[in-house]
C-alpha cells in the first residue's frame, strides 16, 4: 500500500486534474460558507451540538440501552456487534433466512469500514449500492473517495465511459441528466426486485427508539418501502438524546456537508410497517476504546458530514483514494490510527496542522489537536520511518545545547550550498534560502 | 518596559534581518529589549514531528534563558503558539507574545514612523492566525479583525492585496514540506499564484517559515516578487 505522500504525488503528477478536483471542493466548502454565514446563531449552533455530542458520550452507555429498549417496543430487532467481523456475520445471518442473492443498499460509511460488499461477495450474494456516486465506484471496483461525494475524483467523461462498460450508454455520452436517467432506470429494476434493503443511520433517537436517514436521491426510502426486510446498520456513537436534539444536527448536517439548508430526505424510521422485518446493528468496532481515551473521546461526536474534507488544503490536492482508508481526509486521519496503528502511521503526518479542520466543524472536533496528538502515540509505539527518530533525536540534542548550536548553524550557513541536490526534497522544486554570512546572535554580540 | 527578544533558530541562522528589524523596532517603541545569547529553538520541530517526549533539553534552555521575563515576544506566530501550547512552565506559556500581538495588545501601538510604498500580499500564516487568534477567519461566522492589517494600516503608502482565498494554508507545515513534498509544494504554488494575479510586489505575513517556502518557489520560478516579515514593514523607514 503505497504512503498518503507516495499517492499524492501520484494524483498531484496530473497537475490538471488536481487544479480540477480543489477548485470543485473548494466549491463546496464556499458554499458551506454562504449557508453557515446567514446563520446569525451559527457558532452558538456549533457549540449546542458540541454539547450535546458531549452529554450524550457521557452517558453512551444508558442512551444506548434506552435505545434499544424503544426501538424493540416498536418492533425493531436490535443486534449488538463488537467488530467489524460480527457486524457482518449478523447482516449475513439475516439475508441468509430470507434467502436472498441481490440486494440493494444506501450509502453507509460503516458498512465501508466493515468492508460488507467484499464480504457478502464471498457468500455469494451481490449488493447494488444505489446512492449514484457509490454505485459509479463500485462498477469500476474503487472505494468512495469522500464520504458525501464519493465519485468527487471523476470527471464526467469517466463516469460516461464507465456507464458505456457497464450500462450500455453510447460511448462518448457525457451528459449528466442522460447518464443519471441511465442509472435510475437500472437501478430501479433492483429496487423493485430486492427483498432485503440496507441503510446506513445518520441518527438515532434515545427517546423515541427511531432512527433518522439523510439522503438527498431518496434511496434509501426507495429501498426500505419496497423491501421485505430493512438492515439499518450504525455506529454506537450515531446516538442523541432527544428528537428535539434533532433538529440542532440537521440545521448544521446539509450546511456543511453540501451548503443545502436541508437534506432533501430525512427520513424517520419508527418501526416496521406491517409485514416488514426491521433490523439496527449497532457496531462498537473500537469506538469504545476510543471513547475511553481523553485525547481521542472527542472524535465520536463526527456526524460524518465531511466538511473537513472540503475545506482540507491537502485533502483537495491529494484525493480520498490517498488515505487508504474507507473514511479519508482529517477525520479519517484521526479514526483510523484508532483501528490499526500501524497501517495508517502516516495519515496523522498529511497535515499542515494548519487548524482550518476543527473550525469548520460543526460539531466542534479539535481535529488538528488530535493529529499532533496521534503524532506522538505513532512515534512512542516505534512506528517512525527509517531514520527518523535518529535525526530526531540528534536535531533534538542540537537544540539542547547552545554551543553546538551555534556551531552546527554555521557549518549549515557555510556549507548549505551542499544541499542544493536532488537527494534533498525541499530542493526538489524550491530553492534553499540564502545563508547570510553571520547568524542573527553574532551580529547583536558585536553591534 | 523590559522585554526579552526570542529569536527563532531558523531567523538566527537564515533570516536575521527579521530579528533585527523586531529588535529595532521594540527600541524604537520604548522597549528596553534584551536578547537572551544562549536560546536556540522552541522545539516545535521535534514535537510536530511527534517526537514531543524529545524537547526536554530544548524546554530547559528555554526557561533557563526566558524565565526571568514578563515579557517574551518573538516574530513567529508558529513558534510562539507551539510555546503557549506546549511548553512544561507555566510562567513560560503566559508570557510569550507573538510580535503583533504584543505591539497591538500590549504596548497598544497606535501610530508608526514607517513608510513602505508598495504592493504588499498579506499572507496569513495559519498558526498565529488560527492558534493565537492574529485575525479573524472565513471559517467562522464572526466579526472581521485583523492585527496584522491594523500595524499595517500605520505604515505610509502600503497598499494591502488579498488573496481570493484570505486564508488559506500555504503548504510549509514543518516536516511536511519535506515528507509531503509534492503537497506542499502545490499549496504553495496554488497561494503564489493568487497574489501573482494581483500583481503584488511583496508577499508579506507574520511567519518567516511560510515565507521561506513561499520564498524558494518564487526563486525556482524565476519571479519578481519578493517575501518579508511583516516587522520588515513595520520597521521600514
Amino acid at each position: 500500500m503505497p504512503s498518503h505522500a507516495e499517492a499524492s504525488e501520484k494524483f498531484i503528477a496530473d497537475a490538471q486534474r488536481t487544479d480540477w478536483h480543489d477548485e470543485t471542493l473548494w466549491f463546496v466548502r464556499e458554499k458551506r460558507d454562504k449557508a453557515a454565514m446567514v446563520l446569525r446563531e451559527w457558532e452558538a449552533l456549533r457549540e449546542h451540538a458540541s454539547q450535546i455530542k458531549d452529554h450524550t458520550l457521557a452517558n453512551l452507555g444508558s442512551y444506548l440501552q434506552a435505545f434499544e429498549a424503544k426501538a424493540q417496543a416498536n418492533g425493531i430487532h436490535v443486534h449488538w456487534a463488537a467488530d467489524a467481523a460480527e457486524h457482518n456475520a449478523i447482516v449475513h445471518q439475516i439475508i441468509a433466512k430470507q434467502g436472498s442473492k441481490v440486494l440493494v443498499k444506501s450509502k453507509s460509511m460503516l458498512t465501508e469500514e466493515c468492508h460488507l460488499n467484499d464480504y457478502l461477495a464471498n457468500k455469494g450474494i451481490e449488493v447494488v449500492d444505489t446512492d449514484l456516486g457509490e454505485r459509479i465506484v463500485q462498477f469500476r471496483n474503487e472505494a468512495p473517495s469522500h464520504i458525501v461525494l464519493p465519485a468527487i475524483h471523476l470527471k464526467r467523461e469517466d463516469v460516461g465511459e464507465t456507464f458505456h462498460q457497464h450500462l450500455g450508454t453510447p460511448k462518448g455520452n457525457k451528459d449528466p441528466q442522460f447518464l443519471t436517467e441511465a442509472a435510475r432506470q437500472h437501478l430501479r429494476g433492483h429496487f423493485l426486485a430486492s427483498e432485503v434493503a440496507i441503510t446506513g443511520v445518520n441518527f438515532a433517537i434515545a427517546e423515541t427508539g427511531e432512527f433518522v436517514v439523510c439522503t438527498n436521491e431518496g434511496n434509501a426510502d426507495m429501498g426500505a418501502h419496497l423491501a421485505k426486510v430493512h438492515i439499518a446498520c450504525m455506529g454506537i456513537e450515531k446516538i442523541i438524546p432527544k428528537r428535539e436534539d434533532l433538529a440542532v444536527f440537521l440545521r448544521l448536517l446539509a450546511r456543511s456537508a453540501t451548503g443545502q439548508l436541508i437534506t432533501t430526505y430525512s427520513s424517520h424510521f419508527h418501526k416496521p410497517r406491517e409485514g416488514q422485518e426491521m433490523h439496527i446493528v449497532l457496531l462498537d468496532n473500537g469506538r469504545t476504546r476510543q471513547l475511553a481515551d481523553p485525547k481521542y473521546k472527542n472524535s465520536l461526536k463526527c456526524i460524518r458530514c465531511a466538511a473537513c474534507f472540503n475545506t482540507c488544503p491537502v485533502y483537495r490536492r491529494s484525493g480520498g483514494h490517498s488515505y487508504h482508508q474507507p473514511v479519508a481526509g482529517p477525520i479519517g486521519s484521526i479514526l483510523a490510527p484508532n483501528i490499526d496503528k500501524k497501517a495508517n502511521a502516516d495519515l496523522p503526518f498529511a497535515s499542515t496542522l494548519c487548524g482550518s479542520c476543527s473550525n469548520v466543524c460543526p460539531v466542534k472536533i479539535n481535529i488538528h489537536e488530535q493529529l499532533w496528538f496521534w503524532r506522538q502515540d505513532l512515534m512512542a509505539a516505534g512506528l517512525a520511518p527509517v531514520g527518523k527518530t535518529i535525526g530526531m533525536k540528534l536535531m533534538a540534542f542540537t537544540l539542547a545545547h547552545p554551543a553546538i548550536y551555534r556551531i552546527g548553524g554555521s557549518l549549515l550557513r557555510r556549507f548549505s550550498g551542499m544541499l542544493n541536490t536532488r537527494l534533498n526534497p525541499w530542493y526538489k522544486q524550491r530553492e534553499m534560502p540564502e545563508a547570510p554570512k553571520v547568524s542573527f546572535q553574532e551580529w547583536y554580540k558585536k553591534r | 518596559m523590559r522585554v526579552a527578544l526570542f529569536v527563532p533558530c531558523y531567523i538566527d541562522q537564515f533570516y536575521p534581518q527579521v530579528a533585527v528589524a523586531s529588535l529595532e523596532l521594540l527600541e524604537k517603541l520604548g522597549c528596553e529589549v534584551v536578547v537572551p545569547a544562549d536560546q536556540t529553538c522552541c522545539g516545535q520541530p521535534m514535537a510536530n514531528s511527534g517526537f514531543a517526549s524529545s524537547t526536554e533539553g530544548c524546554d530547559t534552555n528555554f526557561t533557563t534563558n526566558f524565565a526571568g521575563f514578563d515579557y517574551i515576544v518573538g516574530p513567529s506566530g508558529s513558534c510562539v503558539l507551539h510555546l503557549k501550547e506546549h511548553h512544561p512552565s507555566e510562567k513560560i506559556r503566559n508570557s510569550v507574545y507573538e510580535i503583533c500581538e504584543f505591539l497591538t495588545d500590549v504596548l497598544k501601538v497606535t501610530s508608526l514612523s514607517a513608510k513602505f510604498s508598495h504592493r504588499v500580499g498579506l499572507h496569513q500564516s495559519c498558526h498565529g492566525q488560527r492558534g493565537l487568534r492574529l485575525s479573524s477567519m472565513t471559517e467562522r461566522n464572526e466579526k472581521s479583525f485583523s492585527k496584522l492589517e491594523d500595524l499595517l494600516g500605520l505604515v505610509e503608502g502600503v497598499e494591502i492585496l488579498k488573496p481570493e482565498r484570505a486564508d488559506e494554508c500555504c503548504g510549509f507545515g514543518g516536516t511536511f514540506c519535506v515528507t509531503e513534498e509534492a503537497v506542499s509544494v502545490k499549496m504553495g504554488q496554488d497561494r503564489i499564484k493568487e497574489h501573482d494575479a494581483n500583481a503584488v510586489e511583496y508577499i508579506v505575513g507574520a511567519d518567516t517559515s511560510c515565507l521561506m517556502h513561499m520564498e524558494g518557489i518564487l526563486r525556482r520560478q524565476g519571479s519578481s516578487i519578493q517575501v518579508k516579515h511583516i516587522v520588515e514593514i513595520l520597521n521600514h523607514a
